[in-house]
C-alpha cells in the first residue's frame, strides 16, 4: 500500500473525530472525538516513520499515546465533577461563559 | 539681571530702589494679610498693618519726589526670555510723571485707609480685614501701574486695579445691587481693555517692543510710520475710554458708588479712573503721530464732560452726583490731552485727585451721620457738623473752579490748552460745563448743609479719624492752589479773557443754584420745564437711555449668544458624544451574542477558520 492510502485513512479518521467533537451533545462523546483526532495524527506519524525509515516518528507516537491517556484521565475527571455539580453532561447546557 | 539701559535715560539704583520700595511695601502688607489668616480676621490689626505699610510708602514717595523730581530713571529685568533678548521686561520707570502719581496715590491711599478705620467701624472684624487686604492689593497695583516702563507691565497692573475695583465695589456683596454694580463695572471696563490689549499686541507685532522708551525713540526718529498706527492708537485709547469712564462707556462709574464711600474716594475718583488719562499722557509721543485720534480724544472728552454734567444736575443721590462730576472732570482731562496739552490734563488729574477725594470723604461723613444718600432728605447739616461743612465747601469751590483753590488753575490750564489748539466747539462745551459744575455742586451744598432741616436722626460731627483726612485734603487743596497761583507750575494761561470768563461762569452757576435751591426765587421744576431745558431734563432723567441700551444689548447680545452657544453645546457637541457612546453600546450588545458559551461553537469557528486558510493557501496564495 502506498503512503497516500495511510494519509487518506488518517484524514478520514480526523474528519470523523472533528465531526464528533462538533456534533455530539454528550461531553464524553466529545472526548471520544478528540481521541479519534489524536489517533489520526498517530497514524500519520507511524506511516511517515515507516516510509521514510526514520524511527523518531515511532518515538513521538509513544509519547502521544502516553499523553493521550493522561488527557483522557483528566478530561473524564472534569466530566465527573461537572456531572456532580450540574447533574448533566449535555454540552448545550454548559454555557456559563455566555456573553 | 538688569537689561541694557535705554538710550537717553539715567539709571540711578538709589532712585529705582526707592520706587521699588514704594511699590513693594503695600504688596508685602497684602501678602501678609492674605496669608496670615488670624491677622486678617482681627480687623483693626489688619488695618494697622496696611496703614503702616502705606504710610512708609508715602514717606518714601515724598522723599523720592524731593530728591529725584526732575530726572527719569529706569531699571528693567528680563521677564519673558527669548533667543534674541527678552520679549518682555518688568521694571520701574521713575520720572516726573510717575513720581507725582506716586505721591498722589500713596497720599490718598493713606488718608482713605485711616478714614476707613472709623467709617467701617461697625463692620465685622473679618470683613474689615478683607477690606484692608483689598486696599493693600489696590495700592500695590496702582503704584505698579504708574511705574510701568512698558505697555505689557502696565496692562497687567491695569487689570489688577480693575480686579480691586470689582472686589471693592462688591465689598457689601450681600446687597444684590452692589454685586450687580461690581459685575457691571467689570464687564464694561473689560470692553475697553479688550481694545487696549489688542492695540498693545498689534503695536508689538509692528515694532517688536513693549518698552515705552524704545517706542518713543522710534517715534522721535520718525521710524514709526506703520500702516494702521491710527487704528492701533485708537484701540489703545479704547482702554482709557473704559477705565476713565469716557462716553459711551461711562455708565459703570455711577453704579460703582455701591461700594463704601472711601473706596469711591480712592478708586473711583482720585486714582484708578485716572489711569486712562495717565496712560494716554504717558503714551503722548505715540498719540501725537496720529492727530486724528487726538482730535477724537478731545471731542469725546469735551462731550463726556458736558453730558455727565447734565446728568449730575438731575441726580438726587449725593454720591452719584459726585460720580457724574468725576466723569465730567475726567472728560476735562481727556480733552486737554486730546488738545495736545497733556501737562494741563495731568495737572488737573492731580488737583482733582485731591479735592474729589475730599468731596467723597466729606459725602461719606454726611452719609455716615444721616444714614441716607438722598440729598432731598438732608438739610441744615451745617449747624450740626460745621467742620465737615467747611471742608466740603472748600472742595466744592475747588471743583467749581474758583481762585485761589487748586481746581481753578488746573481747569483754566485745561481750557487754555483746548482754546490754543483751536478746537472751538469742545472749548464751548467745556466752558458751559464750568457753569453746570458750579450749579450742580452748589445744589448739593445748599440742599445738604443749608435749607430746611428734616426730622431724621441726630447728625453729629464724625470722629477725628475721619475729620483728620478731611482737613489734610482741604488744606492741600488750598495750599496747592496758592502754590499754583505763585506761578511756575502749569505755565499755561491762554487769552486774557479766559480767567474772568471761567470765574464768571462758575459764579453764575453758584448764583443759579442759590436762587433755585436756597432762596427759592426760581422754581427748579418750572425752570426745567421751559423749552430747551425740558428736553435735556427728560433725557437726563432717563440717563439718555444709555443704561437701558446697555442692558438691552447685554440681554439681547450676550444672552442670545449664550443661548446659541448653549444650543450648540447641548445638541452638537453633546450630540456627537452621545452618538459615539450609544453606537459603541449597541455595537457591543450586538457583538456579545457571538459569545454563546458553548465550547463546540468555538471549535466550529476554529475549524471553519482553518478550512478557510487551507482553501486560501491552496488556490489564492500562490
Amino acid at each position: 500500500m502506498s503512503l497516500n492510502a495511510y494519509l487518506t485513512l488518517a484524514a478520514l479518521v480526523f474528519a470523523i473525530g472533528l465531526f464528533g467533537v462538533l456534533t455530539r451533545r454528550n461531553a464524553i462523546g466529545i472526548l471520544l472525538g478528540i481521541e479519534l483526532m489524536l489517533n489520526a495524527v498517530n497514524i500519520n506519524l507511524v506511516a511517515f516513520a515507516r516510509f521514510h525509515g526514520d524511527l523518531r516518528g515511532l518515538v513521538f507516537t509513544l509519547f502521544t499515546i502516553a499523553i493521550t491517556v493522561a488527557e483522557v484521565a483528566v478530561g473524564l475527571a472534569i466530566v465527573i465533577v461537572i456531572f456532580r455539580v450540574r447533574r448533566t453532561v449535555e454540552a448545550d447546557r454548559l454555557d456559563l461563559l455566555r456573553g | 539681571m538688569p537689561t541694557a539701559v535705554p538710550h537717553g535715560v539715567g539709571l540711578d539704583p538709589a532712585a529705582t530702589n526707592m520706587a521699588l520700595l514704594v511699590v513693594l511695601l503695600p504688596f508685602v502688607a497684602f501678602v501678609l494679610l492674605a496669608v496670615v489668616v488670624p491677622l486678617r480676621r482681627r480687623g483693626q490689626a489688619a488695618g494697622a498693618v496696611s496703614i503702616a505699610a502705606i504710610a512708609v510708602a508715602f514717606l518714601a514717595a515724598l522723599f523720592s519726589w524731593f530728591v529725584w523730581k526732575g530726572d527719569a530713571h529706569v531699571q528693567t529685568w528680563a521677564w519673558i526670555p527669548a533667543d534674541e533678548g527678552p520679549t518682555a521686561t518688568v521694571g520701574v520707570l521713575l520720572d516726573p510723571l510717575s513720581n507725582a502719581m506716586l505721591v498722589l496715590v500713596t497720599l490718598v491711599s493713606l488718608l482713605v485707609q485711616i478714614y476707613s478705620l472709623a467709617y467701617l467701624r461697625d463692620e465685622r472684624a473679618p470683613s474689615l480685614g478683607r477690606y484692608y487686604t483689598y486696599q493693600s492689593l489696590f495700592a500695590f497695583s496702582m503704584l505698579g501701574l504708574v511705574l510701568s516702563p512698558s505697555f505689557i507691565q502696565m496692562f497687567v497692573f491695569w487689570e489688577l486695579v480693575g480686579l480691586c475695583s470689582y472686589l471693592l465695589i462688591g465689598y457689601w456683596y450681600e446687597r444684590p445691587s452692589a454685586a450687580r454694580a461690581a459685575v457691571k463695572a467689570f464687564w464694561i471696563t473689560k470692553l475697553g481693555d479688550l481694545g487696549f490689549v489688542i492695540g498693545i499686541v498689534m503695536l508689538w507685532a509692528a515694532t517688536g517692543t513693549f518698552e515705552f522708551h524704545a517706542l518713543f525713540a522710534l517715534a522721535q526718529e520718525h521710524a514709526l510710520a506703520i500702516e494702521g498706527l491710527g487704528t492701533i492708537m485708537l484701540l489703545i485709547y479704547l482702554g482709557a475710554v473704559g477705565k476713565s469712564a469716557q462716553f459711551p462707556l461711562h455708565v459703570w462709574l455711577p453704579d460703582a458708588m455701591e461700594g463704601p464711600a472711601p473706596v469711591s474716594a480712592l478708586i473711583h475718583a482720585a486714582t484708578m479712573v485716572t489711569a486712562g488719562v495717565f496712560m494716554v499722557t504717558r503714551a503722548q509721543p505715540l498719540f501725537v503721530l496720529v492727530p486724528d485720534v487726538l482730535v477724537l480724544i478731545g471731542w469725546v472728552g469735551a462731550f463726556t464732560a458736558l453730558l455727565a454734567a447734565t446728568l449730575a444736575c438731575v441726580e438726587s443721590d449725593i454720591k452719584r452726583v459726585l460720580a457724574y462730576s468725576t466723569v465730567s472732570q475726567l472728560g476735562y482731562m481727556m480733552a486737554a490731552v486730546g488738545a495736545g496739552a497733556p501737562d494741563a490734563g495731568f495737572l488737573h488729574l492731580l488737583t482733582h485727585g485731591l479735592f474729589k477725594a475730599l468731596l467723597f470723604l466729606g459725602a461719606g461723613a454726611v452719609i455716615h451721620a444721616v444714614g441716607t444718600n438722598d440729598i432731598f432728605r438732608m438739610g441744615g447739616l451745617f449747624r450740626a457738623m460745621p467742620q465737615t461743612g467747611v471742608v466740603f465747601i472748600v472742595g466744592t469751590l475747588a471743583l467749581a473752579g474758583l481762585p485761589p483753590l487748586a481746581g481753578f488753575f488746573s481747569k483754566e490750564a485745561v481750557l487754555a490748552g483746548v482754546w490754543d489748539s483751536g478746537m472751538t466747539w469742545p472749548f464751548l462745551m467745556l466752558a458751559l460745563t464750568v457753569l453746570l459744575t458750579a450749579f450742580y455742586m452748589f445744589r448739593v451744598v445748599f440742599l445738604t448743609f443749608f435749607g430746611r432741616v428734616p426730622a431724621t436722626g441726630h447728625p453729629h460731627e464724625p470722629s477725628w479719624t475721619m475729620r483728620g483726612p478731611l482737613w489734610v485734603l482741604a488744606a492741600l487743596t488750598v495750599l496747592v492752589g496758592i502754590r499754583l497761583a505763585a506761578g511756575s507750575v502749569g505755565g499755561r494761561h491762554g487769552p486774557g479773557w479766559l480767567a474772568p470768563l471761567s470765574v464768571a461762569a462758575a459764579l453764575g452757576g453758584i448764583a443759579l443754584a442759590w436762587a433755585a435751591y436756597q432762596r427759592g426765587a426760581v422754581d427748579p421744576g418750572r425752570l426745567a420745564a421751559t423749552f430747551p431745558l425740558s428736553v435735556i431734563d427728560v433725557l437726563a432723567r432717563r440717563r439718555y437711555g444709555l443704561d437701558g441700551l446697555y442692558a438691552g444689548l447685554y440681554r439681547g447680545f450676550i444672552l442670545g449668544l449664550s443661548r446659541l452657544i448653549g444650543w450648540i453645546d447641548r445638541y452638537l457637541v453633546d450630540g456627537v458624544l452621545n452618538f459615539v457612546s450609544a453606537s459603541t453600546l449597541r455595537g457591543g450588545d450586538l457583538l456579545r451574542r457571538i459569545q454563546s458559551g458553548h465550547a463546540q461553537d468555538y471549535v466550529y469557528g476554529v475549524a471553519f477558520g482553518v478550512l478557510l486558510l487551507l482553501v486560501w493557501s491552496q488556490w489564492w496564495a500562490r
